[in-house]
């Protein structure tokens, strides 16, 4: 794509940019990295009016060209052209919310003094609308001096518009520059609200839905209550509304088993196909839905202007443990991955508060975790209700979530103590207005989630397998002894066993805890494939659920404290590289790692010990 | 009056703000969600059970959230309309 032009879209947070930006490019979209740094780019290909294709890079919202955090950083660099490995943009789409005209504007003029070939959007004027005001563009353009096209994400005129104008606009030429008149803050303000107040043709008071909405859900008893209701409804429904797909899914993954079985003859390319590929990664894969489903909640929240809501509600408790409520952001988006989470701290501008968020949030229960308690809860714990509908497994994965939660706020407070002492920062943020989430949105959300894991699924996670499968079935075992400990893996785990013996783990957990680094998940396919080795000529016992199997070889004990593991361990090679770039080095991220370990290993042992106490054994 | 004292819902202005209070980047913050002597402003929540928590209000036409301890430094008064609302922008 690099040598196509390139138009970046730009504006305010709560300008609508993200949905223009996928109405604009659809579902072909290309994540990636900036070198250097972990924000996000965002790009795809737009057609022009012409048929000409150019790239259009979504840059993350910004107030100014004086950045205060990471990725305003990037904004401005890319604007500027000095973002490495990112050509200077040949046009700008600056987006800004109709409704908000005299704030955005200070902006827009900002950019506009850059002198790139710039189209500014009129963006969201359905909401100005519902909001009783009235703008004319035509009046806007004259007064920017350039082209101003309205838009709603959702209506295909605007967008046809805005492609026409961007079409005469990359064959314009270039503007003057007068950046440096649009230096003094105060003045472009002023010139801000003059232009806004002469764009505004009516403004008729009405009811505003925003502020109805928020008499609830920022009140500070039932907003708080609320936000824990619609938690655990969250976590109610990763478990309930997951278990028909993940049974289809689940369905294929055994016929496909049945399929290698009845065309292939036996011997090692079957074993192994069955194994260590069917075997291991369709373990795996059978938690798409509860992964897809986290992450429908959290798109939801985002997209609704909740999630604004939920940091403001929690700053007070945030306040406590030395963070603000900013935090509570990239710690909720941590439930889904501790990766995007950690990336997304990139919006706290105080270093310190933002270190002591990258360095919890790995205890925030991700998605990975998921299938590590499916497993365990629908094998130990009994599918039965505690009354009010509420089932027992469904509680017993909230509390882990509970766990994660309450260790995650005790670690922030000892190390806002202690090694990320200093001043807490304080908490300033936008509310943005409440809209309801374009379907397409969620939709494109959802289908980049699914191939992330997907691609995990077929790359690290199938490589993790394969070399643990090699690793578990040579050399071969004589007859009599367990093929799993007789291999080089179970050479391995033998010695790892050792050490973790006291906390209650047995050999099969053993030999899942080293390839379970490479990503949470595969501790099942691990503990699978182990099985399935062992269970070579034994027919009946292939014909067995995995849950099943685990029942008659692990006590409830060692159940529990294998769960109390991952609440805290950092397992996971992907959350220690994005934390070592976070944090430019191997210091903070060996700390994080080693005191993560410490945890587990405690948690464990004392959910060992005090279960073998109550005769849980 | 400071504007953590500000009733609820009761429209003001932004009369004095202390910017040494604040730090470089607050202050910038400030400025840029629009809070400015003259800006109109109103308190529309208070966070936190005890009221200890931020305090939401509308500036302009957003609303943002910030610490008591922003908002002690904001000076507000009540009024209808500010005389001088046009040399101030």
């Amino acid at each position: 794509m690099s040598g196509l032009p390139l138009v970046a879209l730009v504006g305010n947070p709560n300008a609508g940019k993200s949905a223009l930006f996928n109405a604009l490019t659809g579902a072909r979209q290309k994540l990636g990295n900036y070198p250097g740094v972990t924000v996000e780019r965002k790009a795809g290909r737009l057609a022009l009016s012409d048929g000409r294709p150019v790239e259009l890079v979504d840059l993350p919202g910004t107030y100014s060209l004086d950045p205060t955090s990471p990725d305003e950083q990037v904004t401005r660099d890319v604007i500027l052209g000095k973002q490495e490995g990112e050509r200077r943009p040949d046009a700008l789409v600056i987006v800004v919310d109709a409704s908000n005209l005299d704030n955005h504007l200070r902006f827009a003029i900002e950019l506009i003094a850059l002198g790139l070939p710039t189209i500014v959007a009129l963006n969201m004027v359905d909401l100005a609308t519902r909001d009783g005001l009235e703008l004319d563009a035509n009046i806007l353009s004259r007064e920017l001096g350039v082209p101003v096209v309205s838009t709603v994400a959702v209506r295909k005129r605007g967008l046809d518009h805005l492609r026409q104008e961007l079409d005469g606009l990359m064959n314009g030429a270039p503007r003057p520059y007068t950046g440096d008149a649009a230096h003094d803050f105060d003045k472009v303000r002023g010139e801000a609200q003059r232009i806004a107040r002469a764009a505004i043709v009516r403004e008729t008071p009405s009811r505003r839905l925003t502020a109805a909405v928020d008499r609830v859900l920022l009140h500070p008893v039932a907003g708080f209550i609320i936000l824990l209701a619609l938690l655990f409804v969250m976590f109610q429904a990763v478990f309930s509304w997951a278990s028909a797909p993940a049974d289809m899914l689940e369905g294929w993954v055994t016929a496909l088993g049945e399929a290698v079985t009845n065309t292939l003859p036996p011997g090692i390319v079957h074993d192994f196909l069955l194994q260590g590929v069917v075997g291991g990664v369709g373990a795996v894969i059978v938690f798409l839905p509860q992964i897809l489903i986290l992450f429908f909640f959290i798109l939801m929240l985002e997209a609704t202007g909740y999630m604004a809501r939920a940091a403001f509600i929690m700053d007070a408790l945030m306040a406590r443990v030395g963070l603000s409520g900013r935090a509570f952001i990239p710690l909720l988006s941590s439930f889904a991955c501790a990766v995007p989470g950690i990336m997304a701290t990139r919006t706290i501008s105080d270093p310190k508060d933002r270190l002591t968020t990258i360095l919890i949030a790995p205890l925030m229960t991700c998605s990975a975790r998921l299938p590590v308690y499916g497993l365990i809860i629908s094998a130990f714990i009994p599918a039965r209700t505690v009354g009010w509908g509420v089932g027992l497994q469904g509680l017993v994965m909230f509390l882990l979530y509970v766990f994660g939660i309450v260790g995650a706020l005790v670690a922030a407070w000892a190390l806002r103590l202690t090694v990320t002492k200093g001043q807490s920062s304080g908490f300033l943020m936008e509310m943005p207005k409440y809209q309801w989430p374009r379907p397409q949105d969620l939709l494109i959300g959802l289908w980049q989630r699914a191939v992330i894991f997907l691609k995990r699924a077929g790359t690290i996670i199938l490589f993790t397998n394969i070399v643990l499968w090699v690793l578990m079935s040579f050399p071969k075992a004589p007859d009599g002894v367990r093929q799993s400990e007789y291999s080089i893996a179970g050479r391995i785990a033998g010695g790892i066993n050792v050490l973790v013996e006291p906390i209650g783990f047995n050999r099969d957990i053993s030999l899942a805890l080293l390839p379970s680094m490479a990503a949470r998940e595969v501790a099942v396919s691990a503990i699978a494939t182990v099985y399935a080795i062992d269970a070579e000529d034994d027919v009946e016992a292939l014909d067995k659920g995995l849950g099943e199997r685990l029942q008659g070889r692990w006590s409830l004990a060692t159940a529990l404290a294998f769960l109390a593991w991952f609440v805290f361990a950092p397992q996971c090679i992907s959350t220690i590289a994005v934390t070592r770039r976070e944090t430019a080095g191997w210091k903070w991220t060996g700390f994080m790692v080693g005191y993560l370990f410490v945890l587990a290993y405690v948690a464990a042992g004392l959910t060992y010990w005090t279960a073998t106490a109550l005769g849980l054994a | 009056m400071r504007l953590t004292d500000l009733p609820l819902r009761q429209p003001a202005y932004v009369d004095l703000i202390d910017w040494s209070a604040l730090t470089p980047s607050e202050g910038q913050r400030l400025r840029e969600f629009g809070l400015c002597e003259g800006a109109s402003v109103e308190a529309l929540h208070h966070g936190g059970f005890l009221g200890k928590g931020p305090i939401a209000c509308k500036v302009g036409r957003m609303t943002i959230a910030m610490r008591r301890a922003h908002a002690a430094a904001i000076t507000v008064r009540t009024g209808p309309e500010m005389p001088d609302m046009e040399s101030a922008a």
